[in-house]
């Protein structure tokens, strides 16, 4: 024990001196490289290192695309994804997980990130995403509406009310008056959408770029109520960012036309 | 001859098979790590716990209503095990037939299947378009997922190897010439598990039943995506747990007090009854 005391003191100096080395050198590299909009990500040479992104679940095909394309461009550069439910990602920023930004796809989850002082400035819009009704391939149910699902005998999966997909549900339904009572509420968006897929459920709420990503496993019914429970994904530069300049510049590819073009191609809307 | 060994170390050095009260500072130190790292997450759920609000929180009837179906789906997933565990533990302990070894192996696979991956599984086989499920769904028009049917079985899925493995080990251990007087004086095979067998490693299955109570009590993964979440219907506590860790921390820590109230006031119980050691 005494002896490996002096030991466990020497590492945590030096894991200190190398903290404020890093420190230092953040502070050092010039930071008004890209104060120009979207367009200084592709010409900014002094980008390095790994940017880690911590993002909703709803965008890890459209983030993983943009990601590989700003390593691609940025030789030398990592962008490193945590996707998960916003909520949980949310209490892993809180609770001092390191991470250089945060996507989240509600605003409300995001206001405990930006409530807590953990983000560096406000949050910015860079995608919406709307419900669609995700049915059995062929919709053989015969499901065009929301009124269409709270015919008895139908299994239908809504998200619980505890995470975005779930509120955004509970609101459409809500705007239509309509009473709802599903088999399960699930405890994210994907597993809603799993249900439909293995066709234990006859009809899920979920996202249109769940439905999107689902292929022909699914097949996607809109509805006009969706309208009132758009989305908004928000994202944010985080204060305990050990990488900034990367990450605003990744960011700024996240809003680039560019960016919204993968977004859109995933079934996200503009902001 | 113990009492003289407590004080002095020399005469333990010397003789090795005498039994001595202290204990070796090598077990001692891992052994006090070990109960700190077990115990110092509850102590924090209690440190951080709403006691303020905690009695309007377990006020709400949906928390009671997710324990008793909590209690009441672990107690008939034990209940099931036993049935079923308690002969299929017989029989990899007693017979003799070609790959035991591997049918033991499997029976103890879904103790390291994620058991969200054993929800999936389950589906696959008891859902409503599963491999077994559509026979079930097209002759007797039952469909189990979403069903607290469904939660029963995902936790005895997840629960009976606990208690296969615990009956196993016993009779094993268990000395089987018991049995073989049992039938050399005319009692039938059966006749000798029965009145032999079963008393004489009945600790074991109780040891094994509590094991297997327990985790099904704590079950998530399997049940949530097997049995779906509906209040009253599949949502047990560990399902409303994780629900209200997403967005009200307090109510979720509440909760998981009453889980755990519950869980050491039964196991508590049934320790002092019935798993006292000899």
């Amino acid at each position: 024990m005494t002896r490996s005391a002096p030991r466990a003191r020497r590492i945590r100096q030096a894991a200190g001196v190398s903290a404020a080395t890093l420190l230092a050198l953040s502070a050092c590299s010039p930071s008004g490289s890209d104060t120009g909009k979207g367009s200084a990500a592709s010409s900014s040479p002094e980008l390095s290192g790994t940017v880690t992104v911590f993002a909703a679940a709803s965008l890890q095909e459209s983030f993983t695309t943009l990601g590989k394309e700003f390593e691609k461009d940025h030789p030398g550069t990592k962008i490193s994804f945590n996707f998960g439910g916003s909520d949980a990602l949310a209490a892993g920023i809180t609770g001092g997980a390191p991470a250089d930004v945060f996507a989240a796809a509600s605003t409300g989850t995001m206001a405990t990130v930006t409530g807590g002082k953990a983000a560096a400035g406000p949050p910015a819009t860079f995608a919406r995403n709307q419900l669609e009704i995700a049915t059995l391939p062929g919709n053989p149910d015969r499901i065009t509406s929301l009124k269409d699902l709270t015919k008895p005998g139908l299994k239908v999966v809504l998200c619980d009310r505890t995470v975005p997909c779930g509120a955004a549900a509970r609101k459409a339904l809500n705007a239509g008056g309509l009473k709802l009572t599903p088999v399960s509420y699930e405890q994210d968006v994907k597993s809603a959408l799993t249900k439909v897929e293995l066709k234990e459920a006859d009809a899920a709420v979920v996202y249109r770029t769940d439905v999107r990503a689902a292929g022909d496993k699914v097949e996607g019914v809109d509805f006009p109520e969706s309208a009132k429970a758009v989305n908004d994904y928000p994202i944010v530069l985080l204060k305990d960012a050990p990488n900034p300049e990367t990450a605003k510049a990744f960011m700024a590819l996240v809003r680039s036309d560019e960016g919204q073009k993968v977004l859109s191609g995933a079934g996200f809307l503009e902001p | 001859m113990t009492d003289t060994g407590t004080v002095e170390t020399r005469p333990r050095r010397d003789r090795p098979g005498l039994r001595s009260r202290t204990v070796p500072v090598p077990l001692l130190v891992p052994a006090l790590i070990g109960l700190a790292f077990l115990l110092l997450p509850l102590i924090a759920l209690l440190v951080r716990a709403p006691w303020r609000s905690l009695p309007e929180q377990l006020t709400s009837p949906g928390v009671w209503e997710a324990l008793r179906l909590s209690l009441v789906c672990a107690t008939s997933a034990t209940g099931l095990s036993l049935v079923v565990g308690v002969p299929l533990a017989w029989l990899l302990a007693r017979t003799r037939f070609p790959g035991r070894g591997f049918v033991r192996a499997l029976v103890t696979l879904p103790l390291v299947l994620p058991p969200v991956v054993g929800g999936v599984a389950l589906l696959l086989a008891f859902g409503r378009n599963g491999v077994a499920g559509q026979w079930l769904d097209a002759w007797f028009g039952i469909t189990l997922p979403f069903t607290t049917t469904g939660v029963v079985l995902a936790e005895t899925f997840v629960a009976m190897p606990f208690l296969v493995i615990s009956v196993e080990g016993t009779l094993k251990a268990a000395d089987p010439r018991y049995e073989e007087a049992a039938t050399t004086l005319g009692a039938s095979r059966f006749t000798a598990f029965r009145r032999v067998t079963l008393p004489l490693i009945a600790p074991g299955i109780a040891a094994g039943a509590v094991l297997a109570w327990a985790r099904a009590l704590g079950e998530f993964g399997a049940t949530i995506t097997f049995a779906g979440n509906f209040p009253g219907r599949t949502q047990t506590m560990p399902l409303a747990v994780y629900l209200a860790l997403q967005n009200d921390p307090a109510a979720a820590i509440a909760l998981s007090l009453v889980l755990l109230a519950v869980s050491i006031a039964v196991l508590a119980a049934l320790r002092d009854r019935w798993l006292t050691p000899p």
